[in-house]
C-alpha cells in the first residue's frame, strides 16, 4: 500500500470498512464470558454515529478529545471517531492519578473527555473546575452512574443518538468530513512517560502513524487472518502502532480481553499471531513458568530441564547463525512435542509468528529463554516521538545485546558523544506548547533521542541506556545499570531492582522481592509473616536474595559486581512516582526519595531506619516506620 | 428466643420497609446473629411472630423462606470450597429451575432454553456486577477471603431475593475490599434492576452510618432504639453501650 500525504487514518478506515463490510470480523470483545464479534460494518457504523455526535456537540477541527479507560471497542471507536471529525486524540493511562489526569487534560486543552464508567467520571468531575476548556464528559458504562446529574455529563448512547439525528439531516456529512482531513494534520497528541520531568505532549500526524505501520510491516508482514490481542494501555504508543497503524492497514482482528485480570487467560484463548509488549510482560511469563516448574513433580521437572537444555543449544546455534545438525533438529522436535508445545499453549504463544519487546531493556537471559522455546522474540527500539519504533531485529538475525537494524525509510546515526539520532517519515511534528524542547529534540529533521548507544560491526544498533543513567564504575569504565537490573530480574524471586554505583567505590542494589513467589517460598519453608514489609526483612529471605545476586554477579567484571543490597519494604509503584506508567524506573526521583538508603549503603551501617508515607491510588496516605537491614554479598 | 436459661432475644420488634437498608448493630453477643437466624428460619423462636409480606412465616422451613425471596450471607463464609465460583452461584439459582431431573438429563428444547436464560442472568447480572470474571472457573476454596465473601454474596443474589440478610459482610476485609463491598451493597439496593431490601449486621460504624436508612440497636437481647442513623448516633444509651467504646469498634477510616 502506498502511503501518500493525502491519505489519512479516517480515509484508510473508510476504505477498509467498505472493503470488508459485513464479511470480516474487525474486533472481538469478551463480554459476559463469551467472545462477541464486531464486523467492519459495525465498526464503521459505531464510529460514524460517535463522530457525528461529536460534531453536534460542537467539535471543531483541531479540538482535543481525550480518552481514558480499559481497552475495549468503545475506546477505539471514540478515538477513530474523533479523528474522523478532525479532532485530535489524546489517551490517558487508565490508572493515572488525579494529578496526572489534571495536568494532561489542562495542558492539552481537551474539550471532550471519554471516560469508561463511574471511576473515570469521578476523576473527571474532581478536575472539571480546574480545566476551563473541558466541556463535556462522555461515559458509557451505566454501572453506578444512577445518581449523577451534572449537566456536563453525557452518555455515549446520547452522543450516538445525536449522531444519528445529524446523519438523517445531513447524510453525506461524515464522508465529506473525512475527505477534508489532510495527512499532515495532527492526529494524536501523545504524552511521553517522562522518566525525568513532567510529561511532554508529542504531536503525531496521520502521515507519521501510517508510515510507521507500513515500514514495520515491510519487515514482518502481517496477514488479514491474523489475530492480535489488545490489552496494553492505548496511551502507550506501541499499542497505537499495533491497533491503528498496522491494524487498519492490514485489517487483522483485534481482540479485547474481558478485564485486565483475565488478559493472560484471554490471550491463551485467542492465540495471537503477533505480539508487542514491554519486557515486564515477558518477565512475568518467565516467572510464571519458573514458579510452576518449582511446583511440578520430579518427572515433569526432568522433562522440562532436558527440553530447556535442547532448546538453549538449538537457540544458541541459531544466534551464531550456524546450521543445525539433523540430530539436534530431531531432539528439538522431540522437546517440542513433549514439553514446549504445551508450555507455549499455556502462555498463549502457540501461534505467535513475531513477538516484539520494547520500551525498556530486556535481559539476555529472558531473551534466550523465549528463543529456546522457539518463540521468535525480537527487540525493537523506538519512542513516542517516532510514532512507535525505528529499529527492529530481523528474523534469523537476532543478537540479544542489540535492538536490530533500522526499518525501511529510517536512518539512524550516532553523534560524537554517542547520542542516538533518528530520521524517518514518522518523526513527530514537535511538542505541544513546548517550543523550547522541540528545538532541542528536533534539529534538521533528526530526532535527538537522549539515549546513548553505538552501531556494531553487523550494523546493529546497541542501546546503552538513557545518557544520564550511564554510570561510571570505580575503575573508570562506563556501565549501564539497566543491564544489571535485567539480569537480576531473571530470578523469579525479584520483581524490581535498582542498581546504584555511579562514581562510587562499589556497586549496590535495592531489591523489591516478588510478593507472591517469595511468599509461597516462605510458606513452604514454614516462615511466618503477615505483610510485605515483614517478609522482606526476614533473614532467610535475605539469604535467598543474596544467592540470586551471586548468580547474577557471576561472569561480571570485578568492579561491576553488586557488593551490598537492601530489600525494600515496598514494591516500586507508579502511583508513588517511582516508576513511569510504562514501569520504567525514575532514577533521579528514587535517588532523592531514598537518599538515606543510598548513603547507608555506602557507610558501615547494617541497619537503616525508615520513616515515610505511602500514597494509595485514591490519594489516601499511610505512614510507615520500619528498620531495613543491609547485607553484604559474598563471592 | 432463649437457649436454656440464656435469654438471647427478648421483646424485640423490627420492621424492615421495602427498598431500605436496615442495619442491626450491637456489641458482641447482643443477639444479632440469633435474630438473623430467626428471620431466615435456622432457629424457631419460642415466642413471637415473624411476618413477611403480611404472611406469617414462623413455621416455614428455611428453603421455603428462600422461595419467598429471603436470601442471606453468613458471618463466616459458608461456600462450597471444592466447587468453582460459577457452580457456587449456579447453586443459588437452583430454586428457580423448573425442569425436572429427567428432562435435565436429556437437555433439549425448553430445558436448554431455560439453562441459557439462567446462564445469561448469572453472567450479565451477577458476575459483571461483582467483578469476578477472572475467577469464574477457580475453586472457591483457593481464593482469598475477600473474594470468597463476594462469591457468597453472588450466590445469595442468584436467588433474586427481595430481602437480603447480610451478616457482617465486611468483617475481615481490607480497606479496598470494604469499599468494593459497600459499593455492591449500594448497587444492589439502589439499582432499579435489583431494588433489594437489605438487612445488614455490621460492626464498621462508618459504613453502617453511611449506607443505612435505619439502624436498629441491640444490647443483651433487648432493643435500645430503632431509628435513623442521626437519632441512633445521638442516643445516650447507644453511646454508652456501643459507640463509646472507641477502641473496640473504631471505624476503619
Amino acid at each position: 500500500m502506498e502511503i501518500t500525504k493525502d491519505l489519512t487514518i479516517p480515509k484508510l478506515f473508510l476504505k477498509q470498512a467498505r472493503k470488508y463490510g459485513k464479511d470480516r470480523v474487525a474486533m472481538r470483545e469478551k463480554e459476559f464470558g463469551i467472545w462477541r464479534p464486531f464486523t467492519w460494518h459495525d465498526y464503521l457504523e459505531n464510529v460514524r454515529q460517535i463522530a457525528l455526535g461529536l460534531i453536534s456537540l460542537g467539535l471543531k477541527p483541531g479540538d482535543k478529545v481525550s480518552m481514558i479507560g480499559d481497552n475495549r471497542p468503545e475506546g477505539l471507536w471514540s478515538e477513530i471517531a474523533a479523528l474522523c471529525a478532525r479532532g485530535v486524540g489524546v489517551w490517558l493511562f487508565q490508572d493515572s492519578l488525579i494529578e496526572e489526569v489534571k495536568y494532561i487534560i489542562a495542558h492539552s486543552d481537551t474539550k471532550y473527555l471519554f471516560g469508561e464508567g463511574q471511576e473515570e467520571v469521578d476523576k473527571a468531575i474532581s478536575i472539571f473546575d480546574e480545566c476551563p476548556k473541558l466541556e463535556k464528559i462522555i461515559w458509557d458504562d451505566p454501572k453506578g452512574m444512577r445518581n449523577y446529574d451534572q449537566d456536563f455529563l453525557i452518555s455515549l448512547k446520547e452522543v450516538r443518538r445525536m449522531g444519528r439525528e445529524l446523519e438523517q439531516r445531513e447524510p453525506d456529512l461524515f464522508e465529506e468530513m473525512i475527505q477534508k482531513v489532510h495527512g499532515d494534520e495532527v492526529a494524536l497528541l501523545f504524552y511521553t512517560s517522562g522518566t525525568t520531568a513532567l510529561p511532554k505532549g508529542a504531536l503525531l500526524s496521520h502521515y507519521n502513524m501510517l508510515t510507521m505501520g507500513k515500514n514495520l510491516m515491510a519487515v514482518d508482514p502481517c496477514r488479514e487472518t491474523d489475530d492480535y490481542v489488545s490489552y496494553l494501555p492505548f496511551a502507550w504508543i506501541g499499542e497505537q502502532m499495533m491497533s491503528i497503524s498496522c491494524g487498519l492497514q492490514i485489517g487483522y482482528t483485534i481482540n479485547f480481553p474481558e478485564s485486565t485480570e483475565t488478559a493472560q487467560e484471554n490471550i491463551r484463548e485467542i492465540g495471537p499471531h503477533v505480539m508487542f509488549a514491554p519486557p515486564r510482560m515477558y518477565e512475568q511469563m518467565t516467572r510464571t513458568v519458573q514458579v510452576k516448574y518449582l511446583d511440578a513433580t520430579w518427572i515433569k521437572r526432568k522433562c522440562y530441564e532436558l527440553s530447556l537444555k535442547i532448546g538453549y543449544h538449538v537457540a544458541d546455534l541459531k544466534f551464531q547463525k550456524k546450521p543445525i545438525p539433523w540430530y539436534w533438529a530431531f531432539l528439538k522436535w522431540l522437546a517440542y512435542i513433549v514439553v514446549q508445545k504445551k508450555l507455549k499453549d499455556h502462555l498463549g504463544l502457540s501461534q505467535v509468528r513475531n513477538a516484539y519487546t520494547g520500551g525498556a531493556a530486556m535481559g539476555p537471559d529472558h531473551f534466550r529463554f523465549f528463543h529456546s522455546l522457539g518463540v521468535n522474540l525480537k527487540q525493537i527500539y523506538g519512542q513516542t516521538e517516532v510514532a512507535g519504533i525505528s529499529v527492529v531485529h530481523r528474523s534469523g538475525d537476532i543478537k540479544f545485546d542489540t535492538v536490530g537494524i533500522p526499518i525501511p525509510e529510517t536512518e539512524v546515526s550516532i553523534t560524537e558523544d554517542g547520542e542516538i539520532l533518528t530520521k524517518s517519515p514518522s518523526v513527530f511534528l514537535g511538542y505541544y506548547k513546548n517550543p523550547e524542547n522541540t528545538e532541542k529534540t528536533l534539529k534538521d529533521g533528526w530526532l535527538y533521542s537522549g539515549d546513548k548507544g553505538f552501531i556494531d560491526d553487523d550494523g546493529h544498533l546497541v542501546v546503552f541506556d538513557r545518557s544520564k543513567d550511564v554510570m561510571t564504575l570505580s575503575d573508570g569504565r562506563p556501565f549501564a545499570p539497566q543491564y544489571l537490573e535485567t539480569r537480576l530480574k531473571f530470578s523469579p524471586y525479584m520483581k524490581d531492582s535498582w542498581v546504584i554505583g555511579d562514581k562510587r567505590e562499589y556497586v549496590t542494589a535495592v531489591i523489591c522481592i516478588d510478593y507472591s513467589v517469595v511468599g509461597k517460598w516462605a510458606d513452604e519453608k514454614k516462615l511466618t509473616y503477615t505483610s510485605y514489609p515483614e517478609l522482606t526483612q526476614k533473614a532467610e529471605v535475605y539469604e535467598l536474595v543474596e544467592k540470586q545476586i551471586r548468580r547474577a554477579n557471576k561472569d561480571l567484571p570485578e568492579a561491576a559486581r553488586i557488593r551490598k543490597f537492601i530489600n525494600l519494604y515496598k514494591e516500586f509503584d507508579a502511583d508513588d512516582d517511582e516508576l513511569t506508567r510504562t514501569r520504567k524506573l525514575r532514577r533521579a526521583f528514587v535517588e532523592k526519595r531514598y537518599q538515606d538508603l543510598v548513603s547507608s549503603l555506602y557507610s558501615d551501617k547494617d541497619l537503616v531506619h525508615i520513616d515515610t508515607t505511602i500514597t494509595y491510588e485514591d490519594g489516601r496516605k499511610s505512614h510507615i516506620k520500619t528498620d531495613l537491614h543491609i547485607k553484604n554479598v559474598g563471592d | 428466643m432463649s437457649f436454656g436459661k440464656v435469654l438471647a432475644l427478648a421483646g424485640v420488634s423490627l420492621k424492615i420497609r421495602k427498598g431500605e437498608i436496615h442495619s442491626v448493630i450491637g456489641p458482641n453477643g447482643a443477639g444479632k446473629t440469633v435474630m438473623m437466624n430467626c428471620i431466615n428460619g435456622l432457629y424457631r423462636p419460642q415466642k413471637g411472630n415473624i411476618y413477611y409480606n403480611q404472611q406469617k412465616i414462623n413455621n416455614l422451613k428455611p428453603f421455603k423462606r428462600a422461595k419467598l425471596g429471603i436470601a442471606r450471607t453468613f458471618q463466616k463464609v459458608e461456600v462450597f470450597g471444592g466447587m468453582t465460583v460459577l457452580d457456587n452461584i449456579r447453586l443459588g439459582r437452583h430454586i428457580h429451575f423448573k425442569s425436572s431431573i429427567t428432562s435435565g438429563s436429556v437437555y433439549l428444547g425448553k430445558t436448554a432454553r431455560e439453562e441459557t436464560e439462567h446462564r445469561t442472568f448469572i453472567e450479565e447480572e451477577i458476575i459483571d456486577l461483582l467483578e469476578i470474571e477472572h475467577i469464574r472457573h477457580k475453586p472457591v476454596g483457593m481464593l482469598p477471603y475477600g473474594l470468597q465473601k463476594r462469591v457468597e454474596l453472588g450466590r445469595a443474589l442468584a436467588l433474586e431475593p427481595e430481602l437480603l440478610i447480610l451478616d457482617e459482610p465486611l468483617a475481615g476485609l481490607n480497606l479496598e475490599e470494604v469499599e468494593d463491598m459497600a459499593r455492591f451493597i449500594l448497587d444492589i439496593n439502589e439499582e432499579e434492576r435489583w431494588n433489594v431490601s437489605c438487612l445488614l449486621v455490621e460492626h464498621d460504624m462508618g459504613v453502617v452510618m453511611d449506607l443505612s436508612d435505619r439502624v436498629f440497636v441491640l444490647n443483651f437481647g433487648n432493643m435500645i432504639i430503632d431509628g435513623t442513623p442521626e437519632e441512633v448516633q445521638n442516643h445516650p444509651e447507644v453511646i454508652k453501650a456501643y459507640l463509646g467504646e472507641e477502641d473496640l469498634y473504631a471505624t476503619r477510616r
